[in-house]
């Protein structure tokens, strides 16, 4: 049974597929046509709903694409779509904002863009570009050139009066939380197709023992591109979201633990904290709506050599703590990655918590995202840059990329040219020249091996220059 | 009807007149999701769902096609391959080449062979997937030059003359000779391709489409169901975007879905996933520009001899009009005093291109922008310059185009010095001079652009419009006309010329959609022309009612028909004030007719193709954008920092709308030239088939700083609707001053004395090669 809020209604689905998209359940079941689908992809934002959770009684807002979120996911939430905004036939402020700035041509991305400029009204005191912008990265409008739009994420805030969703919110809060107690874990079978979430990591290696051909879902945001695109139907889907250890959080001697279903969203800041570089990088890797549905679990979990994370985990020297039903352990993650899309992990085993050694004094990290389009784009190249100095010596070095290999690699000749060597240009231009010995990219649709392998040397270069420097002054992204 | 309804009466302030900055009359429910598109529509009953079988090969021929699994598979209730069609198999909108599925052969990667229709989308989808076909493979030309060296063409090529521009080449103190590729586009509408065919009596047909050609897709449903067009209704009421990509390539889905609703007596619904969309409809024209121009030392044009050679796919489709509207945009806003322009029509076993916003005319205006570019490098000159001093003028016989259109209006000269004025253009130049001495990675570019675009269908015919215009008894108003509603506003522009011609509020009148039942044989919405023709033939309906009133009022109040005017909700007549409404019911229980049709068909304009030589355009729009770039060299990334522009757009009918065509167009025209790059593998499979790899612009590629104007002050001089311009296509190519600004921040890398070799579109890798190559240019001067 999947049990949730739609807007207000509370829903006990007994019979409709857990693993199918919550887009097509909208569309087809209930006849909310209102959201769209654009590309079933989770690339053009048409489809973007909000789903609220309790959080220590309040509400937490959050934009997703609706189609890859499996229907089962929804549990314990509160769906809200475009339909629900408008009340008594006044728009919502944000509706409103809308259409009085001209924010919409054709209409058919509008209601994704209303979802999210919500979520976004929702989880931000005051309007602000760049937040502004962030929060809209993942919604596509090919009609108006967005001008007018983030003219409405201003207006919308004006004058700021609480909404219905703001009068109901303890209301709505405890409503979940008790949805939550009544049924904790969930385990929804419709005909062949077979949802489970449990709740702790011990049932959820159980449950993988008892179901070998399961696969897990943490936010969707790649496994449910096999069903829209490659047309798979799940037999069995564990979803990781529930699990109490996966959503771990915290530092333990030196040591920042992160359970691999933490969201982006959710960890955004305590890494960037850590290592202001991999803000840029985080709030390049994908949309907002991916954001908060990805985790990076998942991004090691599915082993692309494409991900962003990867090369920071590389680079940051990170360990696995991995766990089934037999026990646990830790694995580096230089031995994780074993070839495209293969991966260390055991039958039955999943990832618990990714472990991050904390910076001391004179670490430095770089982290570079090189894409077609600087927002919501799959890097051609990411690189990012490790380094321990003492003074201008440099005293352990890490270096590793994405997109230059069948799996995220770290570039071992360059880190041997540079360690122990003086922080200089010329260092940085020897380990440069170095990167053909360890990486023979592809050509692709994004870029071709040439501008890779350029591009990976150059990089070199910025980071010679970065030290000291505004990022402004070297990255055209962190301009306004 | 026995009792009148209820008057509706004025509100205290009328709104919505013609030139007032309404919204658009869907933006409510655009915004809570209430308004509708065709996959939103309840499926009646029994809706059967349609997909299709796509070819794996680019060229060759099917030796052998088994559907049997495609048949039983779970859900399946029809599947149809050629010879199922029960009448024409050709829907080639213009020439013959288009197969509704294919026979024998197939001409691109993506090539629809079979179509099944079953239970549910996901089972149809599915289904589709299970065919077993044999092919035997044929040589593929998947390239513009692999297609020239085979003399593989689609259509034949044409050309436009003045004068003998070889020689005056030659004379010149300057020449230069170049080649230069521009890319094709995907329109990436967000609603994708789809139809639903509901079978009716008599062997009828209604097609609920997304489709900018109503009247084209009827003709095809009934030509390909072999019945009148008479039996076969379209409706559209909206498109979720359609950009040229909705023209002629929504026809085949809807005759695709009419054939299999006919053979199963079911209503069938066809909607293509994002990436079938991409693969199997056609794109923007690539273009290979290569030429010859010679110029004096002030980089004054003497003459151009230029081949444009559009890559059009498998089949002609559009591309002779497309190819046509290039070589008619290849001067731009300049007096080329000899000039021989050529289009070749390239055949490439690709799919077949079609139209997209601007229609040819963007890659033959960028083509000369490229030109004018490297003349302003090889005279050492700013750019600006360099197109300044060759506009057309009244003065000198400098103001005729190479096809003998005359240019009647001058206003680009003083558009652009508007412009270079309001965008501090000379003192941006020197600051950015200072930047780039200064960095030696981060360097910035700026480039101001001119536009001038043809405003007419080139096909003469086309150029027509019908409307139909209802006032009920209540005085609220029924408007409809042939033009279609894509997001551009056209239904709301349309209701603001019938409301002023009545002077009622635009509430009173209610847009309904377009039907093919309604106003017969229109043109599709296209070539920027919907308020043009649609506006001037809903004004033609209105006017006939007011006669009609006027007359009436005349006669029964005992007035003269001078004394009768509109007003602010009322009807003035004499010395007595009528609400509108109050006369309608008057004049109803007269019996006085109150609806009408109206009709518009465009004056002046002729063209004699074999001539090269005519008035092709009734008028041309104007407009020019100053960009600022920043470019990252060492990677190749960029950002536009700001754009200024000021356009041209007479007297608008509705700023609102206007400025959001000029943004719009602007940043799609900006992705076209910057990071939407289409890429084919070497067997012909597009491999750019959704937004993950196929980059559109996203809301931080607009700029902090845009600042868009509409030209005050300007009305059309010719007698349009209201003295308005069109406004749909001519703003896209405000972006080319967007690739020519990273083109200048390149350049400064050579200090501005090496032309960079920078194909459109300008990815980051092509930025990254420019910059090696200007380094290395500048090394190699410098040693």
């Amino acid at each position: 049974m999947i049990h949730f809020l739609l807007d207000d209604t509370e829903l006990r689905l007994q019979d409709a597929d857990p693993n199918g998209s919550v887009l097509d359940w909208l569309r087809e079941t209930r006849g909310l046509t209102g959201t769209k689908e654009g590309c079933a992809s989770g690339d053009c934002g048409a489809c973007t709903v909000v789903v609220a959770d309790a959080v220590e009684g309040d509400l937490r807002y959050q934009a997703i694409n609706a189609c890859v979120t499996p229907l089962g996911s929804l549990h314990g939430k509160q769906l809200i779509t475009v339909e629900h905004l408008s009340e008594g036939g006044q728009l919502h402020p944000t509706q409103q904002a809308m259409v009085d700035c001209h924010g919409s041509q054709c209409g058919f991305c509008t209601p994704g863009f209303v979802m999210s400029l919500f979520a976004h009204l929702k989880t931000h005191r005051a309007p602000e570009r760049h937040a502004l912008l962030e929060s809209l990265g993942g919604n596509l409008c090919r009609c108006t050139g967005y001008r007018p739009i983030v003219e409405a994420g201003v207006r919308m805030y004006d004058p700021g009066a609480a909404d219905r969703f703001d009068l109901a919110g303890a209301e709505t809060a405890s409503r979940l939380e008790a949805i939550c107690l009544e049924t904790p874990s969930t385990d929804a079978k419709v005909s062949e197709h077979h949802y489970l979430a449990p709740d702790s990591a011990a049932d959820l290696g159980e449950v993988l023992a008892r179901h070998p051909g399961a696969r897990l879902v943490a936010g969707g945001t790649d496994l449910m591109l096999e069903h829209t695109q490659g047309l798979v139907e799940f037999e069995t889907l564990v979803y990781t979201g529930r699990v109490a250890e996966l959503q771990q959080l915290e530092e333990i001697d030196g040591e920042l633990h992160v359970g691999a279903a933490v969201t982006y969203s959710d960890c955004c800041e305590v890494l960037c904290g850590h290592w202001p570089d991999l803000g840029e990088l985080i709030e390049r890797l994908g949309s907002r709506q991916i954001r908060n549905q990805g985790t990076l679990g998942g991004n090691v979990g599915t082993a692309s050599p494409i991900g962003d994370m990867p090369p920071v985990l590389l680079a940051l020297g990170a360990r696995l703590r991995l766990r089934s039903a037999a026990g646990e352990r830790e694995l580096p993650i230089e031995g994780y990655f074993l070839d495209y899309r293969q991966t260390a992990l055991q039958p039955g085993e999943f990832i618990q918590s990714i472990i991050l050694p904390l910076p001391r004094d004179g670490d430095w990290l770089q982290a570079y995202k090189i894409s077609k389009r600087l927002e919501d784009d799959i890097s051609a190249v990411c690189a990012v840059f490790w380094l321990r100095l003492d003074g201008e010596l440099i005293s352990d070095v890490r270096l590793a990329f994405g997109g230059m290999a069948a799996v995220p690699k770290r570039a071992s000749a360059a880190e041997q040219v540079l360690l122990g060597q003086t922080f200089d240009e010329s260092a940085l231009s020897a380990a440069a020249a170095t990167l053909v010995n360890d990486f023979a990219p592809i050509s692709d649709m994004r870029a071709s091996a040439d501008y890779r392998l350029q591009v990976a040397r150059n990089l070199f270069q910025r980071l010679w220059l970065a030290r000291g420097v505004d990022a402004a002054e070297l990255r055209v992204a962190r301009h306004a | 009807m026995r009792s009148l309804p209820e008057a509706r009466s004025a509100g205290a302030t009328l709104t919505g007149k013609v030139g007032e900055r309404v919204r658009h009359e869907s933006a409510h429910k655009h915004v809570n999701g209430e308004a509708t598109y065709v996959d939103d529509r309840p499926s009646p009953a029994g809706t059967l769902h349609a997909y299709v079988g796509l070819s794996t090969v680019a060229h060759g021929r099917i030796e052998a096609m088994d559907v049997s699994a495609v048949r039983s598979a779970p859900g399946v209730i029809d599947v149809i391959t050629v010879d199922d069609i029960p009448g024409h198999r050709d829907i080639g909108p213009v020439f013959p080449g288009d197969p509704l599925l294919a026979e024998g052969d197939v001409s691109f990667h993506g090539q629809v062979l079979f179509a099944v229709a079953a239970t549910s989308y996901a089972a149809a989808r599915r289904a589709a997937r299970l065919a077993t076909v044999a092919y035997a493979e044929l040589p593929a030309d998947l390239t513009i030059e692999a297609g020239l060296a085979n003399d593989s063409f689609v259509r034949p090529s044409h050309r436009q003359q003045r004068g003998d521009a070889t020689a005056a080449i030659d004379g010149a103190a300057h020449s230069l000779e170049s080649a230069f590729h521009i890319g094709g586009q995907e329109q990436m509408y967000l609603e994708g391709q789809v139809s639903l065919c509901v079978p009716g009596e008599d062997g009828g047909m209604t097609v609920y489409t997304s489709t900018q050609h109503p009247a084209e897709g009827q003709k095809l449903v009934a030509e390909v169901l072999g019945i009148p067009m008479s039996l076969v209704t379209v409706d559209v009421r909206r498109m979720g975007g359609a950009f040229g990509g909705k023209e002629t390539n929504a026809n085949q889905w809807a005759c695709i879905a009419a054939v299999l609703a006919r053979r199963t007596g079911k209503p069938v619904k066809l909607r293509l996933a994002r990436a079938e969309d991409m693969i199997a409809t056609g794109k923007r024209h690539p273009f290979l520009s290569q030429y010859r121009v010679g110029f004096d030392n002030n980089g004054l044009i003497e003459g151009l001899d230029i081949a444009l050679s559009g890559g059009c796919g498998m089949s002609p489709d559009l591309s002779d009009a497309i190819v046509d509207r290039a070589m008619f945009h290849a001067d731009n806003c300049y007096f080329l005093p000899t000039a021989n322009v050529v289009g070749h029509r390239v055949k490439t076993h690709t799919v077949s291109n079609t139209a997209f916003r601007g229609f040819g005319g963007p890659q033959g205006m960028l083509a000369i922008e490229e030109v004018i570019e490297r003349i302003a490098t090889a005279t050492g000159q700013d750019a600006l310059d360099v197109r300044k001093r060759n506009f057309y003028s009244a003065e000198g016989e400098r103001d005729t185009t190479h096809y003998g259109q005359r240019v009647e209006q001058h206003i680009i000269a003083p558009l652009v010095s508007r412009l270079e004025e309001s965008s501090e253009y000379r003192r941006r130049r020197e600051d950015i001079r200072a930047f780039n001495a200064g960095n030696s990675v981060l360097k910035r570019g700026l480039a101001l652009t001119p536009v001038k675009f043809g405003i007419s269908f080139t096909v003469q015919h086309l150029n027509q419009a019908g409307a139909l215009l209802h006032v009920y008894t209540d005085g609220s108003m029924q408007l409809n006309h042939g033009g279609t509603e894509m997001g551009q506003g056209l239904y709301t522009k349309v209701a603001q010329v019938v409301a002023s011609e009545f002077q009622v509020d635009l509430s009173t009148v209610t847009c309904t959609a377009t039907r093919t039942d309604k106003v017969p044989n229109a043109s599709p919405t296209a070539a920027s022309s919907g308020s043009d023709l649609n506006g001037m033939a809903a004004r033609d309906a209105a006017a006939k009612i007011k006669t009609r009133l006027v007359t009436f009022a005349a006669e029964h109040f005992g007035v003269e028909e001078e004394s009768i005017r509109f007003a602010a909700g009322e009807v003035v007549i004499g010395e007595q004030r009528l609400a509108f409404a109050d006369l309608i019911q008057l004049a109803y229980v007269n019996r006085i007719s109150l609806s009408a049709t109206g009709y518009y068909r465009t004056p002046k304009i002729h063209y004699d193709r074999e001539a090269a030589h005519g008035r092709p355009f009734f008028y041309y729009a104007y407009g020019a954008a100053c960009s600022e770039v920043l470019i990252d060299t060492l990677t190749g990334e960029y950002k536009l920092t700001r754009v200024d522009i000021c356009h041209d757009v007479g007297q608008s009918l509705n700023p609102a709308l206007d400025i959001g065509q000029v943004e719009g167009g602007f940043i799609q025209g900006m992705g076209w030239l910057t990071t939407e790059e289409l890429v084919w593998g070497d067997d012909g499979r597009l491999q750019t088939i959704g937004p993950a790899t196929y980059k559109i612009p996203a809301v931080g590629d607009t700029p902090a700083a845009f600042n868009v104007e509409l030209l005050p002050d300007s009305p059309n001089v010719e007698a349009t609707i209201f003295h308005s311009k069109a406004v749909g296509e001519p703003p896209l190519m405000l972006a080319i001053s967007v690739w020519a600004a990273i083109r200048d921040a390149v350049a400064s890398l050579g200090d501005y004395r090496i032309s960079p070799e920078l194909d459109a579109p300008a990815t980051p890798e092509r930025v990254l090669t420019a910059c090696t190559q200007l380094r290395a240019a500048q090394r190699e001067s410098v040693t």
